[in-house]
């Protein structure tokens, strides 16, 4: 079952990995080209730049890493990891004695 | 003895076993990078207004450092479609742009280390300061008594910062601007010549001048330490380590798979830290 499915799923997808290719090629010029537009807020401009990361990475965890259609065992270990990632990214910014007045405007 | 499910997926795992090593790897490296990131949102969002740097970085240079990852990336994982179709001359031949392109990257960031191991600020007694380009250094270097002597002149190509601007540890770009636009003409770029005897501090733009800096180059040595890394291990079953495509295709085409995963995340790092260090 598993076996036939990582054979089978990895077909001829070079289509798939060019067009995958482009849309980084566009996210990497937006990125640089929002850098240039002046946004009201700083909150503003970090959403902005982190968003369009956020979806580049996703492409290449997507299809260049095949997460899209990859075993579950993979998953439950990646599951785990983003719930440590998020506890120790959030937990700092949620402090709310440790951390210093903000500086968004 | 051989070892185990190096081709065939264990059944508990529904994976062979490298790929999930590969992955329980990849997971505590997200944990490494996580750990410098939350860092570098502490640092920054804990900065006195004013002095996090903007502009230090040269953008052009790094979005082009950014394309030559992504162009890496994709080359990456059409050389390992090519060995699933059983063409090992066509991924040699694809892996190839993936090597070039591991190099090109560590150029370029050398590149971008030495223009900022080479950009000096000058505090002067008299409060100025200066800050450009090393130009040379005169005279000075020798030891005496098991001590480097200073200099007697140190030449910067650059602007000067008047004594009233407070430039000392402020951050640059923005306070050039700043006095652009009170003053209504641009700050002259031009050599100067320093005698040592004047300056108060001479500090380049190494990981000791600024808290963005030292997270700067803490976050981009790792990343380039992952991309060196990479590559050796690439080129490594790329070259002499072809051989294994005779005696065992399909263990070979899963080192392939395994490293270009490695290959994958070292762009997926890069590609948040472009963003946070070049431009915001």
């Amino acid at each position: 079952m598993s076996e036939n499915k990582a054979h089978h799923g990895h077909g001829d997808h070079s289509k798939t990995y060019w067009l995958v290719f482009f849309a980084l090629i566009i996210g990497t010029v937006v990125t640089v080209g929002a850098y240039f537009i002046h946004f009201d807020t700083l909150f503003l401009t970090i959403g902005v730049a982190l968003a369009i990361a956020s979806v580049k990475a996703s492409l290449v965890a997507g299809w260049f890493m095949h997460l899209a259609s990859e075993q579950r065992m993979i998953y439950t270990i990646l599951g785990f990891t983003a719930f440590f990632f998020l506890g120790m990214m959030l937990l700092t910014m949620w402090a709310m004695h440790d951390a210093p007045k903000p500086i968004f405007p | 003895m051989d070892i185990p499910y190096t081709v065939m997926p264990r059944r508990d795992t529904g994976l062979y076993n490298a790929k999930l090593g590969i992955w329980l790897f990849l997971a505590s490296e997200v944990m490494l990078f996580g750990a410098l990131f939350s860092s570098y949102i502490l640092l920054r969002v804990g900065s006195y207004p004013g002095v996090w740097p903007h502009g230090l970085l040269n953008v052009p240079i790094g979005t082009v450092n950014t394309l030559v990852l992504i162009c890496s990336s994709v080359t990456v994982v059409l050389g390992w479609a090519a060995l699933k179709a059983n063409q090992f001359a066509k991924y040699r031949k694809i892996q190839s742009v993936t090597l070039a392109c591991a190099v090109t990257f560590c150029c370029i960031k050398s590149y971008e280390y030495y223009d900022k191991f080479t950009h000096y600020e000058v505090v002067l007694k008299d409060g100025r300061v200066i800050d450009g380009h090393l130009v040379e250094k005169v005279g000075g270097g020798q030891v005496v008594n098991g001590t480097k002597q200073h200099p007697e002149a140190i030449v910067i190509h650059g602007v000067e910062f008047p004594a009233e601007a407070k430039a000392a540890g402020m951050a640059k770009v923005p306070l050039l601007h700043n006095l652009e636009k009170a003053s209504g003409h641009h700050l002259e770029h031009k050599e100067f010549r320093i005698p040592w005897s004047d300056t108060k501090k001479v500090q380049n733009y190494g990981p000791w001048h600024n808290t963005y800096l030292a997270i700067y180059f803490t976050m981009t040595g790792l990343h380039a330490l992952h991309v060196i890394g990479g590559a050796l291990v690439m080129g490594w079953i790329w070259g002499p380590g072809g051989a294994m495509w005779k005696t065992d295709p399909e263990r070979y085409t899963n080192r392939v798979e395994v490293s270009g995963l490695f290959w994958h995340f070292v762009d997926l790092v890069w590609i948040f830290l472009f963003p946070i260090l070049y431009l915001l």
